[in-house]
């Protein structure tokens, strides 16, 4: 099926650029691997949205979504695109590897993720003793003793959040230094409940209906032990979600696609928006202004063609 | 209690039997507004229009009615939010913990709830 623009990402960036394409009388597909909203819909209380006193970041991505639809747009979500060509004059995509769409132009608002290990074990024990979320999931660890992974302010504040439910919490960051803020580092480091384990990482996680061990490495030594442990909350940062693309449009070194003023990558007709794209600031109302400004580029693009 | 999504509720312990007594193929979804939860919500929503012979729901974890599902010996492993149940006629056929994606629901829904 043929459209004129195809949106990657239906989070801010990727639902505001689908509603200006299509205004501007665009044919217009986003398709979306995640949920609807990407990041926005994780924020419990929007309150620095021009316009809305306060708004759940679901809420605030249903509207959005409704609004895209109203206005034309095709929305395929929870697919998985298996085929990118983004060379040449005409665009496709293939999703689940049955479906093929073609268009003119192609914005990528993809968004970014929050990074996983990627060990052995990790997959298989989500949800049953490895967490991404220590709100969310911190209560299950009364009293009990847990990990959790990384050096920068989240992994601090959610280390020190997760000493209310915890008896004591390891935290294991491969370098010899954090990241975080001061303030951070400090309010961990006089938490009696939380000790530190620099310089290491876990390399396996074991155990049989959920994690009971986990194999941690000594970067300087190369040894390797087993812990015993109830639980592992991973906090290693967010990446853009953009490796598919790497060969494909420019990336910078941590993977941000590379833009001109208009928002084009360096393939012609494709542009990028949010926080996929290189940018300081990662807000929905940046990333509302990105959408606005690729779909208007955009709809330039194939009007000139 | 119940959650703010666009998912049919369930708020007590009667209406969960009642749901899965009166309802062939039933998913809910047992959990809070927070990021692990949402997305499953929204996938759910999502499919809907596809599965129209199952019943998609959500319940509140934190509500005490919410034991029916919290203390179902399948999730006794479970120790992150949202448990996510599935019943046919009656009976949990599956549960799972924490986030899933759609493929993962699809293929249980396709395997277990068909």
């Amino acid at each position: 099926m043929n459209y004129d623009i195809i949106i990657i990402g239906a989070g801010p960036s990727g639902l505001t650029a689908g509603i200006y394409a299509a205004r501007a009388k665009a044919k217009v597909l986003i398709v979306n691997e995640g949920s609807v909203g990407g990041q926005m819909v994780l924020t419990h209380q929007i309150e620095n949205y021009p316009g809305v006193e306060s708004i759940s970041g679901y809420q605030l991505s249903k509207i959005m979504r409704k609004q895209a639809k109203t206005f034309g747009c095709d929305i395929k979500t929870g697919v998985e695109l298996t085929k990118i060509s983004l060379e040449g004059d005409v665009k496709s995509i293939e999703i689940d590897s049955k479906e093929t769409f073609t268009a003119k132009s192609i914005i990528i608002a993809s968004g970014g993720r929050s990074r996983s290990l990627n060990v052995k074990g990790e997959n298989e024990f989500k949800g049953r003793g490895i967490s991404y979320c220590a709100t969310c999931d911190g209560d299950f660890y009364q009293n009990m003793e847990i990990i959790v992974v990384g050096g920068g302010n989240s992994a601090l504040e959610e280390a020190v959040s997760l000493t209310k439910y915890a008896s004591k919490v390891t935290i294991i960051h491969q370098f010899d230094h954090f990241q975080g803020y001061q303030h951070a580092i400090d309010e961990a480091k006089a938490n009696p409940k939380i000790n530190f384990l620099l310089e290491s990482k876990i390399v396996e996680f074991l155990g049989t209906e959920k994690v009971e061990k986990v194999k941690v490495e000594n970067l300087k030594t190369g040894e390797i032990n087993e812990m015993s442990i109830a639980g592992v909350f991973i906090f290693i940062g967010y990446v853009p979600q953009t490796e598919r693309f790497k060969g494909i449009i420019e990336l910078n070194q941590w993977g941000e696609i590379i833009v001109d003023e208009n928002l084009q990558t360096n393939q012609k007709g494709v542009f990028a928006a949010g926080d996929a794209r290189v940018t300081r600031t990662r807000q929905i109302t940046t990333a509302v202004a990105d959408g606005t400004v690729a779909a208007l580029r955009a709809v330039d693009f194939i009007n000139q063609k | 209690m119940v959650l703010g999504t666009n998912l049919k509720h369930i708020a007590t312990a009667a209406q969960h039997n009642e749901v899965i007594n009166n309802n062939e193929n039933v998913m809910i979804c047992c959990g809070r507004m927070g990021p692990m939860c949402i997305p499953v919500y929204d996938i759910m929503e999502d499919l809907e229009e596809e599965y129209p012979h199952v019943a998609f729901y959500d319940m509140p974890f934190d509500s005490p009615e919410a034991h029916v599902i919290r203390n179902a010996p399948e999730c006794s492993s479970f120790m992150g939010l949202p448990f996510t149940v599935y019943y046919k006629n009656g009976k949990l056929v599956k549960a799972t913990s924490s986030i899933q994606s759609k493929a993962q629901i699809t293929s249980i829904l396709n395997e277990k709830l068909a």
